[in-house]
């Protein structure tokens, strides 16, 4: 078995100013196996495959890799020693060709012999079965592809370790089952490969075997097959699953809710067509849909985040202009965008200026909101939603992303809204974190709050939502509400006449 | 707290260390100097009667501060431009020279000079530089057009403008007045134009603290997508830091027009934006915007003045000064690199962990 063994980290410690990130974990991969690493966030995930690709220095701890001990200097030594990392963006360039990405920076010399390198490049996606051509400009492939050349690089500079951080969250389902098909063809290759997710379902399609870490302790290795799903959820955020369980689905929260609150009519802004919708007040509904189905434009038009093409909205029936994001936070909407890192935090400044962000501006430049008051606040929202944060005065781009996530939320409930967009407000945060959310939005409900609420999670949607727009080609084909919130018919209804 | 040290030592000053680490080596070096050549005179400040009569404070020091108010105030408009549109105004010398010409173009109108006409004309220099202010700030941010870039068209035509406006000539103006403004107010030994910049830097905190201007344009800097989803005006928010930077250049040009009590606008602030640029970078602000401290560039500001005024008090030609000046920078700008800092950072991070190992082992 020992020969078998391809890397091997051992009492792994790892300290940040005040926090400890990793406790002495021991993880072990095989040769030719897919091996889950889970967590919620904050767990240590990161950081642990940060010490393995060289990003972090570990201050404790042992890595061999075949047996050897190595000491791991930056992300080009762990390149040599046979470690690469596709991670969730992609770090390619788009505008240069596939065969160039895939040889960019490995050429020893200045001349380069493009015919011989795009022959070896459409080699190497040949073999693997991507389906790109070296003459191609990167930026032409989908997001897998372009995920796929990004492996098929880190393959060809013969690796033996391959971590894939998140490889599946932009993805729709048939490019992920092209994604595992190339890592299964990897791995009977012999190539040890790291999955790091937060899809449970995708962890147990493709992966051999999970360790499990939780706040930066090991909580163990497990063989997938002999690990339950609801166990290595448990395992996950250490708790027992009652609360799961306890959050029936599918039963009406806020069905007969109140009057309608937003109502929108031939709506359309330069990212969507035109689209009626209302919600009511305290309803929770949701756009559901594929990825690029359009619902994330939809709510962006409701908000007045793109230009506005055209429509009537009504408000508590009275006709109000929104055609940029201070128009509808003046009307009451606050809206949580999609991609967090690029349309939500502030990275460097703190979690208090972070909170207190969108008050300010509602309140406008001349009435700051001062130094006190807004120390009070953040203190409020940290202890109510519970963020982990070392401090007010902490930058938020230091936080996890589930406690990011947070943050924005708690800048827009301190504005009261009456009416609260939530774009993926989970995607990518650990389990625990996605309960609190979904909770605190059944919560809001009931104080009258109307919610729309998007996920790419269908099952998330339907322990929320009242009512669904489903929206396919940017179009919303059906809405569905009753006994018709269930799986199939969501399913059935996105799909459409294919199905 | 265990690491209680090490986090003042880290971030008790933050941003601020850097310049005031510089300032401190400066003046150390100049004490050291002195005391092995037994000549202290850098540090004398002595009370003396000048040409008008007036008791005035004087001495190396008193010019150091003195001299580098106009690249105080130019940077601290400067860094309110960095921080939030993430470039740099490099047409500030030329906007002072037309600021400049202005005023003098005004208090030159009609026989006597007046307060309220010198009033008047700093108003109509103020007027003059925010109108071409704003002119780079559409540039900039309505039309997305890199700073630098937007700027070069004035940097370029600015002192032909200056030109221009006093009809090529370079009038003197010589009242009680404008030399009141320029070096002493009688009466108070302190010179003018170090009030204004502590005038100056007074309204930018009050600014601060009675607006949520810095919260802004240090969003808009950050993250100019999450800031404009959060309803803020980022096209407004980068116009206002040039409109304030235009203030500042009037003030400037104000302040060199009166130090000199005549117009060259070929002269007037000559290269003064690239010290001011550095002036803001040596302030630990990044050049790139987003978070931002007007001190540090205030800072940013003495510690040039205060290196070019050693060079010359070690009698180097000023022909000379320039290069050395770059040598000096160029070690300030490296100890003050993220690379420099994460070294320092793990050196300091390791004597402590030594020292925590010895004490335990004494301990055992």
């Amino acid at each position: 078995m020992q020969e078998n063994v391809l890397l091997q980290m051992r009492q792994i410690e790892k300290s940040f100013p005040g926090v400890r990130a990793l406790g002495g974990v021991d993880f072990t991969l095989r040769k030719g196996e897919i091996h889950a690493l889970m967590g919620e966030n904050g767990a240590g995930k990161s950081t642990l495959i940060k010490i393995l690709t060289g990003v972090y220095h570990m201050d404790s701890g042992e890595v061999r890799v075949e047996g050897e001990k190595v000491s791991i200097h930056s992300p080009q030594d762990a390149q040599n020693k046979g470690i690469s990392t596709v991670y969730q963006e992609i770090t390619l360039c788009p505008n240069i060709t596939v065969a160039e990405n895939m040889f960019i920076g490995r050429e020893k010399g200045i001349w380069i012999n493009h015919k011989e390198r795009e022959k070896r490049a459409d080699e190497i996606l040949g073999k693997l079965g991507i389906p790109a051509r070296a003459k191609q400009q990167l930026g032409s492939c989908s997001l897998a592809v372009q995920q796929m050349v990004a492996i098929a690089r880190a393959v060809d500079m013969q690796c033996k370790v391959l971590i894939l951080d998140e490889p599946t969250s932009s993805l729709d389902d048939k490019e992920v089952k092209m994604l595992f098909d190339l890592m299964r063809d990897l791995k009977s290759r012999g190539v040890g490969i790291i999955f790091v997710t937060h899809f449970l379902e995708q962890v147990y399609e493709v992966s051999d075997r999970i360790t499990v870490l939780r706040n930066g302790e090991l909580v163990g290795e497990y063989l997938t097959e002999e690990l339950p799903q609801v166990e290595l959820v448990s395992k996950m955020i250490g708790k027992e699953l009652e609360e799961l369980s306890s959050m029936g689905e599918g039963d009406d929260k806020n069905a007969e809710a109140g009057e309608i609150f937003y109502e929108a009519e031939g709506l359309s802004s330069s990212e969507t067509y035109p689209f009626n919708f209302n919600i009511r007040k305290g309803e929770v509904n949701g756009f559901t849909g594929l990825l690029g189905s359009g619902r994330s434009e939809s709510v962006r038009a409701i908000f007045g985040a793109d230009k506005v093409g055209g429509g009537s909205v009504k408000i508590k029936g009275k006709p109000v202009k929104i055609t940029k994001p201070i128009d509808a936070m003046k009307n009451g909407i606050g809206y949580l965008a999609e991609d967090r890192k690029r349309d939500g935090i502030i990275a460097e400044l703190s979690v208090r200026e972070n909170i207190i962000l969108a008050l300010q501006v509602m309140n406008g430049m001349f009435k700051p909101i001062s130094r006190s008051e807004a120390e009070a606040f953040a203190d409020e929202y940290i202890k109510v939603l519970n963020i982990k944060t070392a401090s007010r005065e902490t930058p938020v781009g230091s936080l996890s992303g589930g406690n990011q996530q947070k943050v924005i939320l708690a800048r827009w409930l301190l504005t009261h809204p009456d009416y609260l967009i939530l774009d993926e407000p989970t995607r990518g945060i650990d389990v625990g974190t996605k309960l609190e959310i979904q909770k605190l939005v059944l919560k809001l409900a009931e104080e009258g709050v109307s919610v729309t609420f998007i996920s790419s999670e269908v099952e998330e949607m339907l322990r929320t939502c009242s009512r669904l727009i489903v929206m396919r080609d940017k179009h919303i084909v059906g809405e569905l509400k009753g006994s018709d919130l269930n799986q199939t018919q969501v399913m059935k209804t996105i799909a459409g006449g294919e199905a | 707290m265990k690491n209680g040290k090490r986090n003042i030592f880290k971030g008790g000053l933050g941003q601020l260390t850097i310049p005031i680490v510089s300032i401190c080596l400066l003046l150390l070096f100049n004490l050291i100097k002195g005391l092995i050549t037994k000549d202290l005179s850098f540090f004398s400040i002595e009370l003396v009667r000048n040409n008008f009569g007036n008791m005035v404070l004087s001495g190396n020091l008193i010019s150091i501060i003195n001299g580098a108010s106009e690249l105080a105030v130019l940077a601290m408009g400067m860094t309110l431009v960095t921080a939030a549109c993430g470039g740099q105004d490099i047409s500030v010398g030329a906007a002072a020279a037309i600021a400049g010409s202005m005023f003098v173009k005004v208090v030159k109108t009609g026989s006597s000079i007046s307060g309220m006409k010198v009033l008047l004309a700093f108003l109509a220099a103020c007027m003059i530089a925010c109108l071409f202010a704003a002119f780079n700030g559409t540039l900039v941010a309505v039309f997305k057009i890199q700073p630098m870039i937007a700027t070069l068209i004035l940097y370029t035509c600015g002192r032909s403008i200056a030109y221009w406006i006093n009809g090529g000539a370079t009038p003197t103006v010589s009242s009680p007045i404008i030399s009141g403004i320029g070096s002493f107010i009688p009466g108070v030994p302190i010179p003018t134009p170090v009030i204004i910049v502590v005038v100056m830097a007074i309204i930018f905190k009050l600014v601060f603290h009675f607006t949520s201007i810095e919260l802004f344009t240090q969003s808009v800097g950050i993250n100019g997508s999450a800031a404009r989803l959060n309803g803020i005006n980022s096209t407004f928010i980068k116009l206002l830091s040039f409109i304030i930077l235009g203030v500042c250049v009037a003030v400037a040009g104000t302040i060199g027009v009166s130090r000199l009590g005549l117009i060259n606008h070929e002269t007037l602030l000559l290269d003064v934006e690239m010290d001011t640029i550095l002036a803001v970078a040596i302030g630990g602000n990044s050049l790139g915007g987003g978070k931002f401290k007007i001190s540090g560039s205030i800072i940013g500001a003495y510690v040039i003045q205060t290196l070019t005024i050693t060079l010359y008090a070690m009698k180097v030609s000023s022909t000379d000064v320039k290069a050395f000046k770059a040598i000096v920078i160029i070690i300030l700008v490296v100890i003050g690199s993220p690379v420099v800092k994460t070294w320092f950072g793990k050196f300091v991070g390791k004597y402590f962990k030594k020292n925590k190992q010895l004490a335990v082992k004494g301990a055992e």
